[in-house]
């Protein structure tokens, strides 16, 4: 552990006009998120990762009002990935790749930046991005491409403490926004590509030590070892990069895994590569895997399972039960009992052709001819998935389950070998015909048939489809649902557009001139309700009109 | 469809590059599949999505020698979104030579560069495709073809046109809801509207909501040339429109 040397600037805390007060944010708060909908605590706005907000100001009927009420344009080119936190009309972002910048909610003036400089060994596979901050009492935590978790005094920007969680030059690196479960933040760690060992880490929130590390790969004794062959645990990626979720009855926190590595070269570590793309379910105090389901066993396409696990309590064929909602990138919905990992429910959601579908446990059946070994051959959904780390959305009103959706995409997967070097890719295998990158092109050249991205409502319950709203472009936007029964989502077309919840209405769209790629949410500051949203390098807060 | 990866050489064809640039033995065929496995994610198809960089017209941030680039291929740019691969140096140079061979002038010798412009010029090409500020612009701008495709695609296009058509050269025909016909091609869309060249070359941009209805034709509005042309007159216009490469915009 380290302390830093302050690099942020203090702009307008202490004005006259502006002064900066802040409410502790305690654990309780953030455990009944709900009850202050006034305020965004966590990435997903509560524990549960349902992105629904019980704000209700803005409705069906006037949203046709809505007005930009200010902009933040962010000193970065990299795209804006973060979903802000709002606490008490105070709103704290991150600005690619690891400043945090505290904003005015009402009006989008800057109080501070906090400037840090990632080490230059920082190699994040897919860009120097970041998806937000978590608070708890009067303290932030960044989690940083060079894989350190820092956490900054939310009043004035200044760093507290700044632990290096793993080796920036071996690869790993933090993206997502930290969890805070009772005392402890959580952050996983990315580095899939680079052949890294994934954990899950939890860190004392006061003092930055470290509470406890669950590996993502079981090292030599641990039960699912075996599902990995010589040495190819040491390398096998299975990060975990996105924000997990908490079920305080359970004391459980659930985290998404990533890959196993070489991503497309699997003769090298045959068996089901446990805890890749799986669902696990750990004890928030100790770490200790509670239970796990693993998506897609043995994957060879690159169907990172780090999406938002969303936890929902409804009544299930004649009982109430608490369960997990999950789209994975693989292009199945699964409906999970998350108590106990059993798999209650699963179908596609977009075309599949690598499993002909899941059995009575949710395992995949696989279709022996479509895999990277067998040579190009082109496989739906494409390596970028069915869908990604854009944030899917449960609204309890509707019972409708929001998916950021890509169909159409494929790729022909060629299996490669890959030698394992510290701090070098390690994919193992090239695409071909591969359309589809993580950023947009500024004019769009593709047929239907070669992808296109669509919100899909299905039913939590029966994975059936009740609508979808269909775009052009791709989709790397997040969804926000709220209480009135309206629908926020963006597009890299730029369009950030609302909808009807309950029967995928347009309702009222903006463009905004760039790729939307994060999160929408929801706040209110001095009775105003306002949404906002990332489109480019820029942030927007809209509001309706007078 | 990215055909230009799955190219090959035309009977009759015979491709030879002018390897100014670059060393013997650089094999662009082989670069173009590890740019689009390796490169395409970040940076496009076409190599202009990040911000400041334009590997298509080989504008790069820093680099300027071919070893400059492989170092970057290789090693990737510390404290940049740019992260290192692991390939070998054979590998990291098709990449470059991939990407000198968009901008570096090609001798094609197939034919007669001559005698293909001066085909162009008199059978009628420039009735709907322009080069270098001559022609029209209702069919695709050909200025920089000779970078976009490989000989044996041209030579398709010349003698089945409809054979391989890029989404955006469809025909597009719409009809607004007072009646009004437009036809062009759509140069760039989104899920509310279409931005159209039309027969007219004007830029139209129209609202789907404000159509009737709106279509894409399969069939490219090319006439083929394959009763037009004699063999020799092809492999002529091919090796024309070869010469015709990416300007650097600096």
């Amino acid at each position: 552990m380290k302390r830093l040397a302050w690099t942020g600037s203090l702009l307008l805390a202490g004005s006259l006009t502006a002064p900066v007060s802040f409410a502790q944010v305690s654990f309780d708060r953030i455990l009944n998120a709900n009850k202050e909908p006034q305020n965004w605590l966590t990435y997903s706005g509560n524990l549960s990762g349902q992105r629904y907000s019980e704000l209700a100001q803005i409705t069906p009927a006037n949203v046709g009002n809505l007005e930009m009420n200010w902009a933040f344009q962010a000193r970065s080119t990299e795209k804006f990935e973060t979903t802000p936190l709002v606490v008490d009309g105070k709103m704290y972002i991150t600005q690619a790749p690891n400043d945090v910048i505290a904003l005015d909610a009402a009006t989008g003036r800057t109080f501070w930046v906090f400037n840090y400089t990632p080490s230059t060994d920082a190699r994040p596979c897919c860009g120097r991005v970041n998806r937000g901050v978590a608070v708890l009492g009067d303290t932030l935590f960044m989690a940083t491409i060079d894989s350190h978790l820092i956490a900054i005094d939310a009043t004035n920007g200044r760093p507290i403490w700044n632990v290096e969680t793993g080796s920036a030059k071996a690869g790993y690196a933090m993206t997502h926004a930290p969890l805070v479960v009772k005392d402890k933040v959580i952050v996983g760690v990315a580095g899939g590509e680079y052949g890294i060992r994934g954990y899950i880490a939890a860190y004392d929130a006061r003092t930055g030590k470290e509470a406890w590390r669950f590996y993502t790969i079981p090292g030599p004794g641990e039960p699912g070892h075996e599902t990995w062959s010589g040495d190819s645990w040491m390398h096998g990626g299975a990060s975990v990069w996105m924000t997990g979720s908490y079920d305080a009855d359970a004391n459980l926190t659930y985290w998404g895994v990533g890959n196993p590595g070489p991503d497309f070269h699997g003769n090298d570590r045959p068996g089901d590569n446990l805890y890749s793309d799986c669902v696990v379910a750990l004890d928030a105090d100790t770490g200790k895997l509670k239970w796990y389901f693993q998506f897609t066993p043995h994957d060879v396409y690159d169907y990172d399972s780090v999406q938002v696990p969303v936890l929902a309590d409804m009544e299930w064929k004649g009982r109430n039960r608490k369960i997990m909602l999950w789209a994975n990138r693989n292009g199945f919905y699964y409906a999970l009992d998350r108590t106990t990992g059993e798999f209650l429910n699963g179908k596609p959601f977009s075309t599949v052709t690598w499993a002909k579908g899941l059995d009575e446990r949710g395992r995949p059946m696989r279709i022996a001819a479509n895999n990277p070994a067998s040579n190009a051959q082109r496989i739906y959904p494409g390596p970028l998935g069915a869908t990604n780390w854009y944030s899917p959305s449960y609204s309890p009103r509707t019972g409708l389950f929001y998916i950021p959706a890509w169909d159409n995409t494929h790729a022909e997967f060629q299996d490669a070998p890959a030698d394992y070097k510290e701090g070098k890719n390690y994919t193992g295998g090239v695409l071909k015909n591969y359309g589809a990158g993580i950023r947009a092109n500024q004019v769009l050249d593709r047929k239907e048939e070669d992808g296109y991205g669509v919100v899909r409502a299905i039913d939590a319950k029966t994975g059936e489809r009740k609508w979808e709203f269909k775009m052009a472009d791709l989709t790397m936007s997040g969804i926000l649902t709220t209480a009135s029964d309206l629908l926020f989502t963006g597009s890299r077309e730029g369009y950030f557009s609302a909808l009807d919840a309950r029967d995928g209405r347009l309702l009222w769209k903006v463009s905004a001139g760039g790729d939307i790629a994060m999160g929408p949410m929801t706040y209110q500051v001095n009775g105003k309700q306002y949404v906002a949203f990332a489109a480019g390098s820029s942030l927007f807060a809209f509001a309706l009109r007078p | 469809m990215r055909s230009i990866l799955i190219a090959t050489m035309g009977a009759g064809l015979l491709l030879a590059q002018d390897h100014a640039g670059f060393s013997p033995g650089q094999d662009t065929e082989a670069g173009a599949q590890l740019f689009f496995a390796n490169c395409s994610n970040c940076h496009g198809v076409d190599g202009a999505t990040v911000p400041g960089v334009d590997l298509g017209r080989n504008k790069f941030k820093t680099a300027s020698t071919d070893e400059d680039l492989m170092r970057i291929v290789i090693n990737g740019v510390p404290g940049t979104g740019m992260p290192p691969t692991n390939l070998p140096r054979e590998y990291a140079s098709n990449i470059v030579a991939y990407l000198r061979s968009l901008v570096v002038p090609t001798v094609f010798n197939g034919g007669d560069a001559r005698r293909g412009h001066d085909l162009f010029t008199t059978k009628g090409c420039t009735n709907c495709h322009r080069v270098l500020g001559t022609g029209s612009r209702t069919a695709p701008d050909l200025s920089e073809i000779g970078s976009m495709r490989k000989p044996k695609e041209l030579e398709q296009s010349i003698l089945d046109p409809d054979a391989d058509i890029k989404p955006n050269n469809r025909t597009f025909k719409a009809v607004t809801r007072d009646g009004a016909t437009i036809t062009g091609r759509v140069i760039n869309r989104d899920t509310f509207t279409f931005q159209v060249i039309d027969s007219k070359e004007r830029l139209l941009m129209l609202e789907k909501a404000d159509l009737r209805e709106f279509s894409f034709s399969e069939k490219s509005a090319m006439p083929s040339f394959k009763d037009r042309l004699a063999p020799a007159e092809v492999a002529d216009l091919v090796t024309y429109l070869m010469s015709l490469k990416r300007m650097d915009s600096k």
